[in-house]
């Protein structure tokens, strides 16, 4: 087990070198530093100087690959490509546009994400699971065709619309929660988070559940289910104590993969609520074309995937004994 | 504007074919032969007679269609002549591009109100310090909401009474739905006759032929009365330049569509070619695309399109010279970006497809093929990628309706399209600041929303649909 899961932990490192070459050469290669500093210091300030001493101060202005003038490792070391992506492996994120630094600032922001990712992780799985699981107590009934358009209008809905839709009906109309803001300490905070929460959980049933309701049908044409019947269990026995349990193996195995993701946060709903978490962070520095924020901020989402994919792995293993990692 | 003028105009006028119209009308021809492909063999019809027995399916279609319509229509630009000094001046085309669309819709385009305005509404929806004089011969500036410009023309100046506005609007509306159910009897009565002419009387019925029907027969009576409303208001109210929410909604169609279909473009070759090589071959071929794509699905999907469109943006930026007009230059950017969606979407398609390839390479028949020395190429060509075509299809449809939505939230994080052109997502990120607005601006959103929702809804069960008569997995559920 624990070889497996090194040897899975040393996969990832190409994945990441492939993952750093490509917003490298997006960043880097697309458009010349030059182009970077002329657009940051914009029209008025730009003359030749001003651009060099803007690549200076951010390391910008080493060759991009290969440094012809150091010698020796310096060859490599002494580059954009070393100094701007390969030190990322080691957590130095280096410094936004406005100088402040750029791990620091990811630390300071994980818990916000948190508060509102982990609520809407549980509840959202919670209720989709058991919504579902409704559904196909009722299969084949009006109840259920019922459920099932709805889960698709819902789907059909942008996540914009329950955002905007929410803000103002809840925190202007009703005057219910506020519209938007955040605080650490979790006795006011909750205020806060509910809104955002219970937003982000509407916005995302209609796809899970109908995907789930999917899954249980499946478990229930199978062989155990019929049998289970035919020994003489009620409908409801058979679907709680049988199909619940193996129809999750493939819904805990599936949403696995999205754990480490949390700590991303999520770009609306954070952007919308004034949470100060790594969703609005991205966001402001997309907005504000912060460069060295973005390329901070894609490797860290390729490392919480890559950590995804191996605990989906692990997951396997522990819900189903039969499958043994090599 | 009349057909004549309308065509004599097209006949003068400098094309301009941008390059999502070449693509958009690409799509459309290929279509168009798919379909008639269809139509040739039995099979193919019957598995599409199974689809569109569904009267969803059939609603969705039609609903499709119709915004197809008016995306094709809005797709073949032109700039208008110059009105010249002297017979022989040479000819001058303006900068401004407008699309066929445009030369439809002119009555809502030409005229600009001063800022919002509610629907139907005949007064501006802020108000303003207007002098009135009093009887006693004292005048006074009261602030009051001043009437507008282009709508409610048909009233006579000063406040307009309800008796007179209501049995205005009950007549326009009357008289649209009318001429709507008119277009709506004529177009039945031609497809009838067609229909006598060309098709036997044995495959009726099998097509909700009944809800085809009903649907387009609703699309023309409601077309009919916006029309009818049109010529006096503004049917979903006016934005913040004062401009028509009805004619901006009917633009975005385009922007969808497009953001919806060009990305496939892109996907196809690519999650086709490399999904099939690696389930096919597998060993190193495998090893290799399987890196590739959990490389490329690693990067979080919107920091990869931020990250890309930033850069392109920076390039556009910096060459200005590259275009002629910003209707182009905003193009360019729509282009871009369906080809970085359609870049960062192909990883599902390939992964899919590995797996099919994988299971299907030990299929008797493939391997009898291999045993006669048929080569891979062929093989994968003739024999594999016709029995993963209802994956594919599927996959699209459903493709569809999910890059829509995404266009709205990248719109609305700076990432999307053009800022000049028009497109949901930039209308609800407008929105955004007008819900905190007094009196609350909420029209725009809503048209937005409803087209949107229509639009999105519409595709999504025709990917139910597909996905319920082409996917033999899916049989016998919901």
């Amino acid at each position: 087990m624990l070889g497996y899961v090194l040897r899975r932990l040393f996969y990832a490192i190409p994945i990441l070198i492939g993952v750093n070459l490509i917003t490298f050469a997006l960043f880097f290669m697309v458009n010349s530093p030059d182009d970077m500093a002329r657009m940051q210091l914009g029209v008025k300030r730009v003359t030749p100087e001003a651009i060099q001493q803007w690549k200076a101060e951010r390391g910008y202005d080493k060759p991009l690959f290969v440094n012809e003038a150091a010698s020796g490792l310096g060859q490599v070391t002494d580059t954009v490509f070393y100094t701007k992506s390969l030190t990322l492996f080691a957590g130095e994120f280096g410094r936004s546009e406005d100088g402040r630094e750029i791990g620091r600032e990811i630390r300071e922001r994980m818990g916000p994400s948190l508060a509102i990712a982990v609520p809407t992780f549980v509840i959202g799985l919670g209720l989709t699971v058991s919504l579902a699981l409704f559904l196909v107590l009722f299969r084949g009934t009006w109840l259920d065709r019922t459920g099932v358009v709805l889960c698709v209008a819902l789907m059909s809905i942008s996540s914009l619309f329950f955002i905007i839709g929410g803000q103002f009906l809840f925190a202007r109309v009703l005057q219910l929660v506020p519209i938007s803001g955040y605080a650490s300490n979790p006795l006011v905070a909750w205020h806060f988070l509910i809104l955002p929460v219970a937003v982000a959980v509407v916005a995302g049933i209609g796809g899970s559940t109908r995907w789930y309701r999917t899954l249980f049908l499946e478990e229930i044409g199978k062989d155990y289910v019929r049998t289970a019947r035919a020994k003489g269990l009620s409908d409801t026995a058979v679907l709680f104590r049988h199909v619940l349990r193996n129809g999750l193996i493939p819904i805990l195995t599936g949403v696995v993969v999205v754990i480490p993701s949390l700590f991303m946060g999520s770009l609306l709903i954070e952007s919308f609520f004034g949470i100060p978490g790594l969703g609005s962070y991205t966001i402001d520095a997309i907005a504000a074309q912060d460069f060295a924020v973005v390329r901070a901020m894609v490797f860290l989402g390729s490392v919480l995937y890559l950590l995804g994919l191996i605990l989906t792995d692990l997951s396997y293993t522990l819900v189903d004994p039969r499958i043994r990692l090599k | 504007m009349t057909i004549s003028t309308l065509f004599s105009t097209l006949n003068q006028s400098l094309w301009v074919w941008l390059a999502t119209d070449v693509l958009l009308w690409t799509l459309f021809v290929l279509f168009v032969l798919s379909v008639l492909q269809i139509l040739r063999s039995p099979l193919q019809r019957a598995v599409w007679q199974k689809v569109f027995r569904q009267r969803l399916a059939v609603v969705s279609a039609v609903l499709l269609a119709v915004a197809a319509c008016f995306a094709l229509l809005d797709s073949i630009h032109l700039r208008e002549p110059l009105p010249r000094a002297t017979p022989e001046a040479p000819v001058r085309y303006s900068v401004e591009v407008n699309s066929v669309l445009d030369l439809l819709l002119v009555d809502l385009r030409k005229d600009h109100e001063k800022t919002y305005s509610a629907p139907l509404a005949v007064t501006l929806a802020a108000l303003e310090p207007v002098t009135v004089a009093l009887p006693d011969g004292t005048v006074e500036v009261r602030r009051q909401a001043p009437r507008l410009k282009v709508a409610g023309a048909a009233f006579p100046p000063g406040p307009v009474d309800d008796v007179t506005y209501w049995l205005d609007v009950l007549q326009r509306v009357g008289l649209g739905a009318l001429g709507g159910a008119m277009v709506f009897a004529v177009f039945c009565i031609l497809v009838l006759l067609l229909k006598r002419a060309f098709l036997s009387q044995q495959n009726r019925n099998q097509v909700a032929w009944r809800w085809a029907a009903y649907t387009l027969g609703s699309v023309c009576v409601l077309g009919g009365i916006f029309v009818g409303l049109s010529s006096n208001f503004h049917v979903f109210g006016t934005d913040k330049v004062g401009q028509d929410v009805l004619y901006q909604v009917l633009k975005s169609l385009r922007t969808a569509l497009v953001i919806g279909l060009v990305p496939t473009l892109v996907t196809l070759p690519l999650g086709i070619a490399l999904g099939l090589s690696a389930g096919y071959f597998r060993g190193k071929v495998d090893d290799v695309i399987q890196y590739i794509y959990t490389t490329v699905s690693a990067i979080p999907g919107v920091l990869l399109i931020a990250a890309a469109v930033l850069s392109i943006q920076v390039m556009i930026d910096n060459h200005p010279e590259w275009f002629a007009t910003a209707v182009e230059r905003g193009d360019i950017r729509l282009l871009a970006l369906c080809i970085i969606l359609g870049m960062t979407s192909w990883t599902g398609i390939a992964r899919l497809l590995r797996g099919e390839a994988l299971k299907m390479r030990e299929y008797d028949y493939v391997q009898a093929s291999r045993a006669f020395g048929v080569s891979a190429g062929q093989i994968l060509l003739r024999h594999v990628l016709p029995n993963v075509f209802p994956i594919i299809l599927i996959t699209l449809v459903m493709e569809f309706s999910s890059l829509v939505l995404a266009e709205a939230v990248l719109s609305y994080i700076g990432i999307g399209v053009d800022p000049t052109m028009f497109s949901f997502g930039l209308m609800i990120n407008n929105a955004r600041m007008e819900l905190s607005r007094d009196p609350v601006v909420w029209w725009s959103l809503t048209a937005a929303f409803m087209f949107m929702v229509v639009l999105v809804l519409a595709a999504n069960l025709l990917a139910d649909a597909v996905r319920d008569a082409l996917d033999p997995r899916a049989e016998g559920q919901s």
